[in-house]
């Protein structure tokens, strides 16, 4: 640090003073890089740890359906993500569909229909949905809602059967894709309610005044000032919640009786998703069993990566496009 | 339908006040009427239900709100307008919604309670599962509670000082491209499945200490990776809350940067901070899947030591009670109650973090007495 | 088409407070009346009543009778919706839908009372209020571009052309110019001018040049003090508000020096 002799005084002080900006500055510095470093490390350590398998493999892994990657004497390692890959997008599709109108119906409800007194606590009430741990809605859609279910779906299958996605024999169980997508869109719901909300919140009153003033009823005014206004906050909102279950696991295992087939039928048992599966198949798996299981857990990653960074762009565009 | 042919009418000047006083003066429904409409609806469904012996709340529900959609609907059609009706009928299906969403929330806090309250007690919470063959009538979650506390405490000592310095460097250091590129990466982490948290530990584990190694630091940094992102995220918006003049206030009085963080900046938002953080324990609390990866599921004794062996969790324990409820006889029953006992506990314990969080961010935080 | 608007003892709350005390006037029909006074003296919550807009706002409140042409606005059998669809709203700053293009703008609110207007119906009423709001030539060639992409003095003369496709009996303007630069209010006061030939036009503002340039008859507000309702002061012809008004309090007003 020193240079000269005169300046050593002058210098020494602030020295000292930087000295604690420089070592604190680094430090935080220092653990934004470990960030980075760690997600770098999710993906590298993956990959490394789904080699030893994918190079063993016989079968191809993104077109096969089958899982048997741990060979006794004389067999073949093979093993796919096809068939999980299908159940994971279905499982997130049924959840998709069934959460989002209800979401943006509950946002809608909490800033422009409940009684303003009421509104925080009823938002608080569906923030609470997202407090419970999916194990316990796991249990709870095992143990209490598939037999609930059942009568609805004897009937969807008897009236809505002609359609190939509710086509009969119904599971005599209950523990379908259908269940499945069911408690995932209960999981969801306050994530695309959240970001709603935040949207319906920020359309300008000048927005809503003008559709007013125009002399428009309450519904008239939200599909002409706040809907399209809120448009990409609950896309983005959805394509969010989707990322979550996509990536849902216990709720999946416990409730799906699950088997490796690709079947649109959602009201019969089978399909089965990534991350169930890993988490049904970690306990017994040795060997190239764990790293095939790493392996499709890097599909997994890669899809929710994908579906998360898609979410945030649209998100941040409409940042811009307010501000 | 008067309002539909309104502007046509307008347009002549020679037919005004008695197409504008009806185009002003609408019929309509009395104020009181949706109510009551939804409480006729409400008692027909019920009637209905009741005579034909199938009586259960939710498709009664069902059917309520659809009569009753349709039936206000049709009838301000018929008193009011169209513009009316569809109005009314949006207000009622956004009313709906919400109750949807209440509806699992009801079920699901109820059934846990009700099934659980059956073996929760004193002597669940305090004993292990240590000797417990499957057909006894004994056993608790005293070691899943252990675990749980080492492990999310172990992943709250790792989480808080590397997500809360990130969120220093992104609100009070960072600029251009890693400032950036820090922002965006966190959020990526976000959304990272919890499984594949767990997968990234035993890829570590396995390249470390060789394959199937578990024990409970394994578990804590599997869930460092999921609360590190929410830390760093609320701790963010915290700090950008503290306003800039209490840092130019400290500069003007000569104080370095970093000292300014540490004692002006941080103090102010400690109440936003803490609060952040609880609700990020809260979350990573009931996780699973990344626990039976890398802390295990074999334990049944109490094992507080995370670098030794299987460590049990409240979540852990509870799938595992529900995987031995397919064991026949006594054994399944026991272990279902044992399900819904340690539910109970784990829902529990989320919301006095919760709660906690709240009186916090009441109590804590300045200006607010 | 344009009505006559007769106000008597109107009180307007917010929750428990007392905004506007006691207000009785008439609007006449095919003029301009303005409604000046200091800021917060109550003129545009007062303006708001006249359509029901100020029910927009939580906890607000009216007593008294609000007559168009001899219909009680406040009526209960009156619905809000079509009041406001008789008297249309101008606001302070241009809030032009954002996500819309000019066309479909204009047409928004005509919209919302015949859905199935046809093509040909609806370029007509486009066409026919853009030129009523001198907008028709300056936007003719990009209807279909959004109407946020134009100058503020264009919003806001897309937002009353916006407002007279409805046919509205009566224009409400709060403060229409206050965001503009001199140019533009030079338009819209011209604009004005030329409407007032077939509806009844209530403006606010703050500009006493402009009160005395646009309007026939003035009405003045003013607190009675601190946390106290404004009050209607004064309402006569413009030119006698300006050059010999009753009151004292408006003579200090109008010359400058706030009682």
């Amino acid at each position: 640090m020193t240079t000269t002799d005169s300046s050593e005084t002058a210098v020494a002080p602030r020295g000292k003073r930087r000295l604690g900006d420089l070592v604190f500055a680094n430090s935080a510095r220092g653990a934004g890089l470990l960030i980075l470093a760690i997600l770098a490390g999710v993906a590298l350590f993956l990959i490394v740890q789904s080699l030893s398998s994918l190079t063993a493999n016989e079968g191809n892994f993104f077109t096969s359906s089958e899982w048997s990657p741990e060979a006794g004497p004389g067999e073949e390692v093979r093993f796919g993500v096809a068939a999980l890959a299908f159940g994971t997008v279905l499982g997130a599709a049924i959840a998709l569909v069934l959460a989002t109108p209800v979401a943006v119906g509950i946002a809608l409800f909490i800033v422009y229909y409940a009684p303003r007194r009421l509104a925080a606590l009823l938002g608080y009430l569906v923030d609470l949905l997202a407090a419970i741990p999916s194990v316990v809605y796991g249990l709870w859609g095992l143990v209490y809602l598939v037999d609930q279910l059942q009568p609805l779906y004897r009937f969807m299958a008897e009236y809505l059967g002609w359609i190939p996605l509710f086509a009969g024999p119904v599971s005599s169980t209950g523990r379908t894709m259908l269940s499945a997508g069911i408690v995932l869109a209960v999981m969801i719901l306050p994530i695309i309610t959240a970001m709603a909300r935040d949207v319906f919140t920020q359309v300008p009153q000048t927005h809503r005044e003008a559709a007013l003033a125009l002399g428009a009823t309450r519904w008239e005014m939200i599909r002409t000032a706040v809907l399209p206004f809120g448009r990409p906050g609950v896309i983005g909102g959805a394509m969010l919640g989707m990322g979550r279950a996509l990536g849902e696991t216990m709720a999946v295992a416990m409730i799906l009786s699950p088997s490796l087939v690709i079947s649109p039928n959602v009201l019969q048992s089978g399909n089965q998703t990534i991350a169930a599966h890993i988490a049904l198949q970690y306990p017994e798996a040795t060997g190239t069993g764990v790293s095939a299981l790493i392996a499709a857990g890097l599909v997994l990653f890669g899809i929710t990566l994908a579906v998360n960074m898609a979410a945030r762009f649209v998100v941040s565009r409409r940042k811009e496009f307010t501000e | 339908m008067t309002t539909a042919t309104q502007p046509t009418a307008t347009g002549s000047s020679g037919e005004g006040p008695d197409i504008q006083s009806s185009g002003l003066y609408s019929r309509q429904l009395p104020t009181y009427f949706p109510a009551a409409l939804l409480v006729v609806c409400a008692a027909v469904a019920s009637g209905a239900f009741f005579l034909l012996g199938a009586f259960h709340p939710v498709p009664v529900a069902a059917v309520t709100a659809i009569g009753y959609l349709v039936a206000v609907t049709t009838s301000s059609a018929v008193v009011e307008n169209n513009r009316r009706a569809k109005d009314r009928l949006v207000t009622g299906v956004v009313y709906c919604c919400f109750a949807i969403a209440v509806v699992p929330l009801i079920s699901l806090l109820s059934t846990v309670v009700v099934f659980g309250i059956e073996r929760f007690d004193l002597y669940f919470l305090s004993v292990s599962m240590n000797g417990v063959i499957p057909s006894m009538d004994a056993g608790g979650v005293y070691h899943a509670i252990v675990g749980t506390l080492v492990i999310t405490g172990l992943a709250t000592v790792i989480s808080v000082p590397i997500g809360l310095m990130t969120a220093v460097y992104v609100v009070e250091y960072g600029r251009g491209r890693l400032k950036q590129a820090i922002t965006f990466f966190v959020d990526v982490m976000t959304g990272i499945p919890s499984i594949v948290a767990g997968l990234f530990v035993v890829a570590l584990w396995i390249m470390v200490f060789g394959p199937g190694q578990t024990n409970g630091l394994a578990g804590a940094i599997a869930l460092s990776v999921l609360m590190i992102p929410v830390v760093v995220r609320s701790s963010e918006e915290m700090l950008r809350l503290v306003p800039n003049e209490l840092r130019e206030a400290a500069y003007a009085l000569g104080v370095p940067k970093w000292l300014t963080i540490v004692k002006v900046v941080l103090p102010t938002a400690v109440a936003g901070l803490t609060t952040g953080i609880i609700l990020a324990l809260a979350r990573v609390i009931g996780e699973t899947a990344p626990l039976i990866l890398t802390a295990g599921m074999a334990s049944t004794r109490i094992n507080a030591n995370p670098v030794e062996g299987d460590m049990m969790s409240l979540p852990v324990y509870i799938y595992k009670a529900v995987r031995d409820m397919g064991l026949s006889g006594e054994a399944g029953v026991y272990a279902e109650e044992r399900a819904w006992a340690a539910a109970l506990t784990l829902i529990l314990v989320v919301m006095l973090l919760f709660l906690t969080a709240r009186l916090v961010s009441r109590f804590l935080s300045p200006g607010k007495g | 088409m344009a009505k006559r608007i007769d106000v008597s003892d109107l009180n307007v709350y917010y929750g428990d407070f007392k905004a506007v005390e006691d207000v009785t006037m008439t609007v006449e029909p095919r003029s301009v009346t303005a409604f000046i006074g200091s800021s917060g003296c109550g003129k545009s919550t007062f303006l708001r009543t006249l359509n029901r807009m100020h029910e927009v706002t939580p906890g607000a409140r009216v007593q008294g009778k609000v007559m168009l042409d001899n219909l009680d606005v406040y009526d209960h059998s009156v619905d809000p919706v079509s009041v406001r669809r008789e008297i249309g709203m101008v606001f302070q700053r241009a809030n032009p839908f954002p996500t819309m293009s000019i066309y479909d703008n204009v047409i928004a609110g005509a919209k919302l009372n015949n859905q199935r207007m046809s093509k040909s119906r609806s370029d007509e009423i486009v066409e026919r209020s853009l030129r009523d709001a001198n907008l028709w030539e300056e936007v003719k060639d990009r209807l279909n571009k959004p109407g946020a992409g134009l100058s503020g003095g264009q919003q806001q003369r897309l937002c009353i052309a916006r407002a007279t496709a409805v046919e509205p009996a009566v224009l409400l303007m709060d403060e229409p110019c206050s965001a503009l630069d001199p140019i533009s209010t030079l338009a819209i006061e011209d604009l004005i001018a030329k409407l007032k030939e077939n509806y009844t036009i209530v403006i606010v503002t703050h500009n006493m040049q402009q009160a005395a340039r646009v309007s026939d008859r003035t009405a003045f507000f003013n607190l009675a003090g601190t946390g106290q309702p404004g009050r209607l002061i004064e309402m006569g012809d413009t030119n006698k508000i300006f050059t010999k008004p009753d009151k004292k309090e408006t003579e200090n007003y109008i010359t400058g020096r706030f009682g």
